[in-house]
């Protein structure tokens, strides 16, 4: 990850946001964004008026040619700030493809017989969907696919960051490769799913270059608005003119167009799609790829997160807790028969036995070698596995079949033991019964423990509004256990597949929002259908492509991640409008006492500032209006911090800061600009 | 400004609530067509109706059916209106012979009564038969109120349902506003005008001799019934030409508190006609507090404005602490006044107890404004609630972003499509008012009709648009509005208004009704508290102020600051 942190204004990248700015001047480009070609229109207008007074050798050149400068300035800042966006997206999304560039694949001549290996070498880009290619220890996945033979261990750090190698092999849930990873040992054979230009890397590339960009649902409605304003204070503008004219001022096209640009929501206007590509940019930096920019703002507005319990809530593995003895017997007893059952038992189930007896029981390491141990492995048919150390004969295994093996049920086993079994099973926990030979010896606690910090987060979401619902496939005794400890609001037990998607589709029928995050090629419906399906990049192939988002760390929680990643691009905008709109307040009283000062000079009165000249005035507020752009350049692609505090809390401090401090900093600005530009005799 | 005249605006006012909140409720059982008080004796009258006119009560409408209804009940309410006018001398009822009303005139008149806007270019006692009167100008009094209060149930019912491809049906919607709730009214506010004074007679007029011996003609006739719903129904259309400020119309304290109530009545309880309609009451108590927080706030400044008289007046050695009174009325009182002068703007009524053109600068800027804010404050019947919203889903949608959900109003999401419908919708007031404006200006022949020059000038053709636009029909005075230009701008303005400004709301009104309902979590903005108070007054003032500062600024604030220095106009 930290190889991917650029800084918010690396060097390189503002100089070639600099030269990406001109060519944005194209109309072409420019009528995306209405306001932004507004400004560009009445800036050419300026300056061609301002080319006549030049040719005419009228007077007033130096004010009316600033003006036009400074307008220019506006639409080029604008261009900048989006050219900065799209450089940090490229550079991100270019040190991901820049391992594909030059992949040669070796295409299978004839892949429907899996003995021929006969291939030939093919560039990367040329494949096709369909194309079986070989990949080979060393070589490079070209590109993105699903195995269909073979298995190897692949290095994905290209794309995840993460060093470990992962094992992909055909069939089963571990059969996507991505391309740009690297085969470290053995073979596969990989069949092509997706064509240069339609890879997740592809799509997501084309998420941060404006050209390809579509603006997703809440941007268009906010540029509507954005237009619509403009509109309004075109109105508001040209009439002035009329009414000016009667009150007896002849008003310049230069000071109306000054008083249209300042007063049309240039800031935000020029800031729209740099907030839009920097929160793509965000999700790339945290390892995630959406396919749609849709899916980004759908996340800021996620009613209930669905999340699959194993990995995501707890550990995923049970851990021994505590060795409960029959009667008669001590917890030391259990402990020491129960470690040496599980010496050689690797799974994480057995050696949290072993660390649990040596740690908080207390009991040595048994040297089984010397005892001649002889080691029982567990099988899915007994459901016991065990020792055979000395003269004793340990086993340990599932309640009933440990019962069983000594000719006991449950009704006949001993009270204090079945009460232990019961109190183990209500709170969630798995009893493994232990015996030695006919003798039982007790039972140990094995549970499934839930993350540290799990709890605060799900706090943390509540108070965002987000409900956070458990899935898991145990039983709803235990589901409802972790449940609570964990503090989920919801929970499906003895989930399938199936329930899933009922939970989902009646989720969203009350008008809910969902997200959730899958792997497995049965997620992929329940994926297809949430609003925000989150795939594992080590899922399969099917429940990637039915998702709108790949998580590249494979990490289930970073769905809270990535719906903070939402709500704050969406913040980001509203706050920036809000700003926007309230700093022509401060213009009006800038500019309406200068354009009148002649005709009433009484309007002066409005003057609080205290500009110096109507031209200063006027000046200023242009120059003010095109560097309020350079200067939120930072926040907007930062985005505005999130906190979970709640929806009351967070309006009153944005409100507050963009609100007000939008109504406020202006006045300040435009006065010390008017100081500036009078000092230096700019007009 | 004194304590007992901030005592009777807070007794008005709080008449108006605890009169408004039993008939919000009211109104809303009659709309959900539940059973009411007046059940037992109106529900054969309407059956009536529907049998006579085919009307299918239990069908309702798609947002487009009931927008094409409302339209086509308008155009035909207008052609009718249009045609009385024109031939009323060759109509019955016609006692003094009045001719023909002139094409112009009869546009407008016909324009201005259908639109609930009652802008008066002519004297009504001196062009009008009584034909015209009772049987078009009255009707169109009680239905154009109806067709209001319509639209606001319609829009209403969007927000309360879910997943609806329907809201209501007009004709059910105007026949219940009329039957249950404007006639009831009317007949109780009548009795009531008329026990205060205000004549009631079906006779034309008195001939009188005056002390010098003098002959004088005084007219008569049916004044209190017209004066119930002409503030009921916000329409402001006066019997007398000088309006509310006429000893008939308004003759003393008690008819003038009557009639502050009255306009400000219906207005305020359809705030709790929706609270009650959506299903949450502090929603429509929210809507309302804005409201009267600007009410009051408006009066408070007209109120001080008018009780700090003239200045000029002062330095000339005149004693002026009553205040300015020029074109008021001393049986009503400053306080009074000011609260008639803000309700009236507020409200689309345009009922005029005081001649605003009297008002010292600020104190006219005022009702301007009030106006050009779009009277939402509560607004007139039905198209002040509708208003509102309309800013409301705007004020969502800027400030709503900010808690990182994309806005939702009531649970509906404000998406591309409704915010480019209420992007339309608020076009049209500031095309209106201030592209009409900016025309006459510069014609020599509309300059001619103006009785002031210079900003006072200026402030009189801008209220005449912004006063038609609104479809207010209040009168700054001073501008001789009867000639071709005005009589056919202001006329499209009425229409643009009303008709072109609630289509798109109404389309609005069927796209949120289709959506599913958001459930509301604790990352919701919370549409009810304090903070959304603040936040819609802060946009409706942002807002309204950034379309009009620089007209008003050449206007009534200019003025405002030469009075300070010594010129008048």
């Amino acid at each position: 990850m930290s190889a991917r942190a650029i800084p918010l204004l690396d060097a390189v990248i503002l100089r070639q946001a600099a030269l990406d700015a001109l060519p944005k001047l194209a109309p072409a480009k420019l009528v995306r964004n209405p306001v932004m070609f507004v400004t560009a229109v009445v800036a050419l207008l300026v300056t061609l008026l301002w080319v006549r007074d030049l040719l005419m050798g009228n007077s007033g050149l130096l004010f009316s040619g600033q003006i036009a400068a400074w307008l220019w300035f506006t639409v080029l800042f604008a261009n900048f700030a989006e050219a900065i966006a799209e450089g940090r997206g490229k550079a991100h999304a270019d040190a991901l493809r820049s391992t594909r560039s030059e992949t040669l694949a070796k295409l299978l001549l004839h892949p429907e017989d899996s003995k021929d290996g006969q291939w030939q070498q093919k560039a990367a880009d040329l494949l096709k969907i369909g194309d079986v290619v070989l990949v080979e220890a060393g070589d490079t996945i070209p590109a993105d696919g699903e195995v269909i033979e073979g298995i190897a261990s692949v290095n994905e750090s290209a794309i995840t960051g993460e060093s470990a190698p992962v094992i992909r092999e055909s069939g089963g849930d571990r059969s996507a490769v991505t391309g740009g990873t690297v085969v470290l040992s053995d073979w596969i054979k990989v069949r092509v799913t997706a064509e240069r230009g339609s890879s997740f890397l592809d799509k997501m590339i084309a998420l941060v270059e404006s050209a390809q960009r579509q603006k997703t649902p809440n941007e268009l409605a906010l540029s509507i608005l954005l237009s619509g304003m403009t509109l309004i204070f075109l109105i508001a503008v040209t009439t002035l003119w009329g009414l000016a004219g009667y009150s007896g001022t002849a008003l310049s096209l230069t000071v109306l167009v000054a008083l249209l640009v300042t007063l049309i929501p240039t800031t935000i206007g020029g800031l729209l799609s740099a907030i839009g590509i920097a929160g793509m940019d965000r999700l790339i930096r945290f390892n995630v790829m959406a396919t749609s920019g849709r899916a980004v703002e759908a996340a800021g507005d996620v009613d209930t997160l669905l999340l699959d319990k194993t990995g995501t809530i707890t550990y995923g593995n049970r851990l021994a807790t505590a060795f409960i003895p029959a009667p008669g017997l001590t917890d030391r007893d259990v402990a020491a028969a129960a470690l040496l059952s599980s010496l050689s038992d690797e799974t994480p189930e057995g050696r949290s036995i072993v660390a649990l007896a040596k740690g908080q029981y207390g009991q040595a390491e048994p040297d089984a070698k010397e005892r001649h141990a002889q080691f029982i492995p567990f099988s899915a048919q007994t459901r016991i596995s065990g020792v055979d150390i000395d003269d004793r004969r340990i086993r340990k295994g599932a309640v009933d079949a440990i019962l069983k093996s000594i000719s006991l049920t449950i009704d006949t086993a001993p009270a204090a033991f079945r009460e232990s079994v019961e109190i183990i099973s209500r709170s969630g926990g798995t009893p493994l019964a232990v015996a030695d030979g006919q003798r039982l010896l007790g039972v140990i606690h094995l549970k499934d423990v839930v993350k540290p910090d799990i709890k605060e987060r799900f706090a943390a979401l509540r108070s965002m509004g987000i409900k956070t619902v458990m899935v898991t496939g145990d039983n709803p005794v235990t589901a409802a256990a972790i449940a609570t400890e964990a503090g989920v609001d919801d929970y499906i037990a003895e989930a399938t597949p199936q329930d899933k998607l009922a939970y989902i589709k009646a989720e969203q029928a009350k008008g809910r929002l969902i997200a959730m995050c899958g792997d497995g090629t049965n997620d992929a419906p329940a994926l297809a259908q949430a609003d925000v399906g989150v795939a594992m990049q080590s899922g399969t192939q099917a429940a990637r492509e039915a998702g709108n988002m790949v998580d590249l760390d494979s990490n289930p929680t970073k769905l809270i991640e990535v719906t903070e990643i939402g709500k704050q691009l969406l913040m980001t905008r509203g706050s920036l409008t809000t700003f926007s709109i309230a700093n022509d307040v401060a213009k009006y009283f800038a500019i309406v006492p200068a354009l009148f000062l002649a005709t009433y000079p009484e309007l002066g009165a409005l003057n609080i500032m205290h500009l110096s000249t109507p031209e200063s005035a006027i000046l200023s507020a242009v120059i003010f209006n095109a560097l309020i752009i350079v200067a939120l350049i930072p926040l907007a692609l930062k985005g505005i911090g999130y906190s979970p505090i709640g929806a009351s809390a967070l309006l009153r401090r944005n409100l507050l800061v963009y609100g007000l401090g939008g109504l406020i900093v202006p006045f300040v600005g435009i006065k010390l600009i008017d100081i500036i530009v009078t000092v230096l005799h700019l007009v | 400004m004194t304590f007992i005249g901030w005592l009777q605006i807070a007794l008005v006012l709080g008449a108006v609530l605890v009169c408004a909140w039993p008939l919000g409720h009211y109104m809303a059982r009659v709309f959900e067509g539940e059973k009411t008080i007046l059940s037992p004796f109106l529900v054969p009258v309407e059956r009536v109706f529907y049998g006579a006119s085919g009307i299918k009560s239990n069908k309702e409408q798609s947002w487009r059916d009931y927008a094409l209804a409302m339209l086509a009940f308008n155009a035909v309410g207008f052609v009718a209106l249009y045609a009385l006018m024109r031939l009323q001398t060759a109509l019955p009822l016609n006692p003094q012979g009045f001719s023909g009303v002139a094409p112009d005139l009869a546009f407008n008149t016909a324009m201005s009564f259908v639109t609930n806007t009652n802008w008066q270019a002519y004297g009504g006692e001196t062009t009008m038969s009584h034909l015209v009167q009772m049987a078009g100008l009255a009707v169109q009094n009680f239905l154009s109120a109806a067709t209001g209060m319509a639209l606001a149930i319609a829009v209403t019912r969007a927000f309360a349902r879910s997943s609806a491809q329907t809201i209501g049906n007009f004709w059910v919607d105007m026949t219940r506003a009329t039957l249950y709730v404007l006639l009831p009214l009317s007949v109780v506010l009548a009795i009531a005008f008329a026990l205060t004074g205000v004549p009631q007679t079906l006779s034309g007029s008195i001939d009188a001799t005056t002390l010098e011996g003098a002959k004088q003609t005084i007219a008569l006739g049916p004044v209190a019934s017209q004066e119930a719903i002409k503030q009921l129904g916000t329409n402001g259309g006066g019997f007398f030409n000088v309006n509310a400020a006429h000893p008939f119309e308004n003759p003393n304290a008690w008819s003038n508190i009557l009639s502050i109530w009255s306009m400000l009545l219906i207005s305020t309880a359809l705030t709790f006609t929706f609270g009650h309609m959506v299903g949450d009451r502090r929603q429509g108590t929210a809507l309302l507090i804005a409201m009267y927080a600007l009410l009051i706030t408006a009066t408070a400044i007209v109120y001080w404005a008018e009780t700090s008289g003239n200045p000029l007046l002062a330095k000339s050695g005149v004693d002026i602490a009553a205040g300015n009174m020029e074109g008021k009325e001393v049986r009503f009182g400053q306080a009074l006044s000011a609260l008639y002068v803000v309700a009236t703007t507020a409200l689309s009524c345009g009922a005029v107890n005081t001649m605003h053109n009297s008002l010292m600068p600020l104190g006219g800027a005022v009702p301007l404004f009030l106006i050009q804010l779009g009277e939402i404050l509560p607004g007139g019947v039905g198209s002040g609630l509708y208003g509102m919203l309309a800013i409301a889903i705007l004020a969502v949608f800027i400030a709503g972003l900010m808690v990182g959900r994309t806005p939702e109003y009531l649970g509906k999401k404000i998406e591309a499509r409704e915010m480019k419908l209420a992007m339309l919708a608020l076009l049209i007031l500031p095309l209106a008012i201030l592209g009409f404006s900016a025309t006459a200006v510069m014609l020599p022949t509309a300059l001619q009709s103006l009785a002031n020059a210079g900003p006072r000038g200026l402030t009189e053709i801008l209220y005449a648009y912004s006063s038609a636009s609104g479809n207010n029909g209040s009168a700054f005075a001073g501008l001789s509005a009867n000639t071709p230009w005005y009589n056919t701008t202001l006329g499209i303005s009425m229409l643009l208004g009303r008709f072109a400004y609630v289509v798109p709301v109404m389309a609005i009104a069927g796209a949120l009704a289709a959506k599913k309902k958001v459930p509301a979590s604790s990352g919701t903005f919370p549409t009810h508290g304090a903070l959304f108070i603040g936040l819609l007054i802060g946009v409706i003032l942002i807002l309204g102020g950034l379309q009009y500062f620089p007209a008003l600024a050449l206007g009534p604030i200019v003025e405002h600051f030469l009075m300070l220095a010594g010129k008048t106009f």
